[in-house]
């Protein structure tokens, strides 16, 4: 059995961005990663990053990511065990993962899950089909392993990831054929939006997906207009030859171990889905477990390292490290979070994390 | 199917390595998950469903969704989206379920 | 055919419209001055790496990240700094000073090939549509950690407020 300090679940921005706080304030701290090399989806993204100077702004993800990740090899306190997935939190505090085949068993005294989110599904005719993909599977595909999902594609959504993956896709020599997105205006940045209209390639709001058809894998896709209603307007339907048809329809927490760790968990739409009760400081009402990045909310990278930074301050804090300098990391965070927020851009974050301060819900 | 200039990345693959996929021998790079490696060959269909037959493939590509269980090396339910190609790896269609060895 | 007509809105179709433009569009006589910066962003969005970029003090430091960045044309000298670390790649450097007839356009490029001085391209407009053939008379790299190239395009004065994306000939597909 393994003794640690702080558990970290998740070596993404947030899990990286918590060990090194909670390390520099002299804890001992365990990273669980799944897969074979911590990053998360940092080393996905060739675009640079927005923010300020503190969040990396300029940087390119994969070059943050790699930033991270030598910040963490640097500091003696953390341990990564990579390929390890955990399997669950105990109500005694145990933990469990399965790693290199063995089954392994964990004694942390505080945890913070930082597992992320995963993509989700829409339903359309077909759309089991092969070259239907999530948009982190063409980012997988392509910049991990330099393979070329197909030849021309159809995005769906036109939130930051539809937007961003559609620009990699064209990096990539892939010709995209158009963004369509349901609701009636652009949800992702404009900038990216601007770098796609000018390359030439459509963008249709309040357009929507009706079937993608093909015998063994995509070979089209029928989409149609929509009205205010959000209802098909008949005689708009279009044919679109397309070999890959990608989602980015937004993502969902994974909060698996939340729940079966038996935090309180509530349905917060402008969070993405169901997410942890917490207070400002990212403590769940299960004492001593934090929660850190899209797991707390889906947002953006730069306020996964901010979250990850405050989740490790407060809990290496709460086993009494750094008790002169915590409070002023503590406010430093919290100040750079509610900069990040505090633009038109934030307010759905803020408005969903208002509902998880509501009366049932954490004290703040 | 492989890009082989990217205006922002460098691709590091590793040794070339041969595999099978159903008895076919392909090519591949050591360190690239199966499910990569089969794209890159053109294979995009990776099973049927049970019931109704219908073609499956790659959706995650991060092992969350389990669209793409095959059998390798004889074991069944691998999500080759995750697992790593290795030289004379032998990666097949799995029929149904899949039989527990 | 995919095209949209209606509503005409930046946050409709990703096309910034004439009156967001004349925000950031200088006088005649600026332009006709020398080289400047057109700073394309209109959406408050948490990001402020122009203000850090400019060595001439000639974008304003934001109090709120979330500012629209505000550009003194008078202080800039058009030296292109901003267009290359801009994470929006959204800033253009125009020099209506050219030639009588003729103006530069400086773009951002991340794309594969890089064209190269001398060549011709395929000009298009923020709709990405085409406006002519022009050419390339300059390309500068963003150096190995930015990557993202400058190129400068020679057009007609009557476009520099228009072209600011170009495609080259021939079909990009990997191999």
């Amino acid at each position: 059995m393994k003794e640690i300090e702080i558990l970290i679940i998740g070596g993404g921005p947030a899990g990286l961005s918590a060990a090194t706080a909670a390390a520099d304030l002299g804890a001992n701290v365990l990273i669980l990663e799944r897969d074979d090399k911590p990053g998360g989806q940092l080393v996905k993204q060739t675009h640079k990053f927005f923010g300020s100077k503190k969040q990396y702004a300029g940087d390119r993800g994969y070059q943050i990511g790699n930033f991270l990740i030598e910040e963490c090899e640097k500091n003696p306190k953390i341990e990564v065990w990579t390929e390890t997935t955990a399997l669950g939190i105990y109500e005694d505090g145990m933990v469990t993962a399965e790693g290199q085949g063995k089954h392994l068993k964990i004694n942390p005294e505080k945890i913070i899950v930082a597992t992320g989110a995963s993509e989700k599904m829409i339903a359309f005719p077909n759309n089991d089909l092969p070259g239907i993909y999530g948009a982190g599977a063409v980012q997988t595909l392509m910049n991990l392993y330099g393979i070329v999902p197909g030849k021309r594609v159809l995005m769906i959504g036109a939130g930051n990831i539809g937007l961003i993956v559609s620009y990699q896709l064209m990096q990539a020599g892939v010709e995209v054929a158009g963004i369509i997105e349901a609701s009636p205006t652009i949800g992702g940045y404009l900038v990216h939006a601007a770098k796609i209209r000018r390359a030439g390639v459509p963008i249709l709001t309040s357009h929507t997906i009706t079937k993608a058809y093909g015998q063994e894998s995509v070979e089209g896709a029928m989409i149609c207009k929509l009205d205010e209603k959000w209802q098909p307007i008949p005689g708009t339907e279009q044919d679109l030859k397309v070999d890959v048809i990608c989602l980015a329809v937004g993502l969902s927490p994974l909060t698996e171990l939340c729940f079966q760790a038996d935090c309180h968990m509530k349905y917060v739409p402008e969070l993405s889905g169901h997410v942890s009760l917490r207070n400002k400081y990212l403590e769940t009402t299960r004492l001593g477990l934090y929660v850190a990045g899209d797991v707390s909310g889906v947002e953006e990278a730069s306020s996964a390292m901010v979250e990850g930074r405050l989740a490790g301050v407060c809990a290496a804090y709460s086993l009494g490290y750094g008790n002169d300098v915590a409070p002023k990391l503590q406010g430093e965070a919290l100040a750079e979070l509610s900069e990040l927020r505090a633009g038109p851009a934030g307010q759905k974050t803020v408005k969903g994390i208002m509902k998880l301060m509501d009366k049932g819900g954490a004290a703040c | 199917m492989r890009i082989t200039e990217h205006p922002i990345l460098d691709f590091l693959r590793g040794e070339e390595v041969s595999f099978f996929f159903d008895g076919q021998e392909l090519i591949g790079f050591e360190g690239e998950t199966i499910a990569a490696a089969l794209h890159a060959a053109g294979v995009r269909v990776l099973g049927h469903s049970q019931t109704m037959h219908r073609p499956r493939g790659l959706f995650c590509a991060i092992g969350n969704c389990s669209s793409c269980l095959m059998v390798v090396d004889g074991e069944p339910n691998v999500r080759i989206c995750v697992e790593k190609l290795k030289s004379g790896m032998r990666v097949e269609t799995q029929h149904g379920k899949g039989c527990l060895r | 055919m995919l095209s949209e007509l209606g509503v005409l809105r930046l946050d409709k179709t990703g096309v910034p419209t004439a009156e967001d433009l004349k925000k950031v569009t200088p006088s005649e006589d600026r332009l006709k001055k020398g080289p400047v910066a057109i700073i394309e962003c209109f959406q408050e969005i948490p990001c402020n790496p122009c203000t850090e970029a400019c060595k001439q003090g000639a974008i304003q430091a934001m109090e709120d990240i979330n500012n629209l960045p505000k550009l003194d044309f008078d202080q800039c000298n058009g030296c292109g700094v901003c267009l290359s670390r801009c994470p929006g790649l959204a800033i253009f450097i125009v020099d209506a000073s050219y030639s009588d007839t003729e103006a530069i356009v400086r773009i951002p490029y991340e794309y594969h090939p890089v064209p190269q001085v001398g060549e011709k391209v395929v000009g298009l407009n923020r709709a990405g549509e085409e406006l002519g053939t022009f050419e390339v008379n300059k390309v500068q790299s963003g150096g190995q950690k930015n990557k993202t190239y400058t190129v400068w395009m020679v057009v007609p004065k009557d476009l520099v407020m228009d072209v600011r994306s170009l495609r080259l000939g021939g079909v990009r597909h990997a191999s």
